[in-house]
């Protein structure tokens, strides 16, 4: 494993619209130079921006691991955020928390979390009421 | 085949970011202000129509693939957008037209 991956990390900053996409767009980047078909580069991008804006709306930033094989792509989103506290209600489309604010921005329609499953082979979700988040999303490539 | 530019000058867009990527080819249309449904159904080569002009609608055009992005109803992108979208080079416009105008016109075009 260890030649063939590619590691990279990302920092998420708190509450700043405009570094979020951030990293999903880097990660986009390397994706398309090291050849993966527009579709894999779309699942991985969307649902990476889904948690990127997440970790910016309600955890206060966190950071992110993605590792890259030819097989998949895994993406580990770490906060320390509130915690979800329902997260079948989390999950379902149209639940939301966020405020006014986020959804003038155009986010908060609650579909960022089905969306982010929707996208990837492998979804969990290991929360704590006032520790922190880790959404971690595998992309299989050959699927 | 009509290009990005040729739907810009079709529909007398008003360019706020248009120095790459204009030759591409424009496939479909989408309209959406959710940015969250803008990214689960906007399609590659489609010309986004959406109110919204901040950070993030540069970033969900990148993700998307979308051709260009065209801000109706007289609503303008924020200068922070503007960079972005400038930095990613996604061809974007501003009109007066409202998103059913545009979307009628777009038609006539592809």
């Amino acid at each position: 494993m260890a030649e063939n991956t590619v590691k990279l990390h990302y920092n998420v900053d708190a509450d700043d619209f405009t570094v979020a996409g951030e990293a999903s767009g880097a990660v986009k980047k390397v994706l398309k130079q090291l050849g993966f078909s527009p579709e894999v580069i779309r699942r991985v991008a969307v649902a990476m921006y889904e948690c990127e804006i997440n970790m910016v709306i309600h955890a206060n930033g966190g950071h992110i691991d993605v590792e890259i094989t030819p097989e998949k792509i895994r993406m580990i989103h770490t906060d320390e955020g509130p915690g979800i506290k329902d997260i079948d209600k989390a999950m379902q489309e149209g639940y939301s928390t966020a405020d006014e604010k986020v959804r003038e921005l155009g986010f908060g329609a609650g579909m960022g979390l089905p969306n982010m499953k929707r996208y990837t082979d492998d979804m969990k979700i290991t929360t704590e009421v006032g520790v922190g988040t880790v959404v971690d999303m595998t992309v299989f490539v050959n699927k | 085949m009509m290009t990005v530019k040729d739907i810009a000058e079709k529909l007398n867009l008003n360019a706020v970011c248009d120095e790459e990527n204009t030759d591409r080819e424009v496939t479909g249309c989408y309209i959406g202000d959710l940015l969250s449904l803008v990214m689960s159904k906007a399609q590659s080569g489609d010309a986004w129509i959406t109110i919204q002009g901040n950070i993030n609608v540069p970033a969900v055009a990148s993700l998307t693939d979308s051709a260009m992005v065209i801000i109706a109803e007289n609503m303008q992108l924020d200068p922070q957008a503007l960079k972005r979208a400038e930095s990613e080079g996604i061809p974007t416009y501003t009109t007066d037209k409202s998103a059913f105008q545009l979307a009628c016109e777009i038609k006539e075009c592809l």
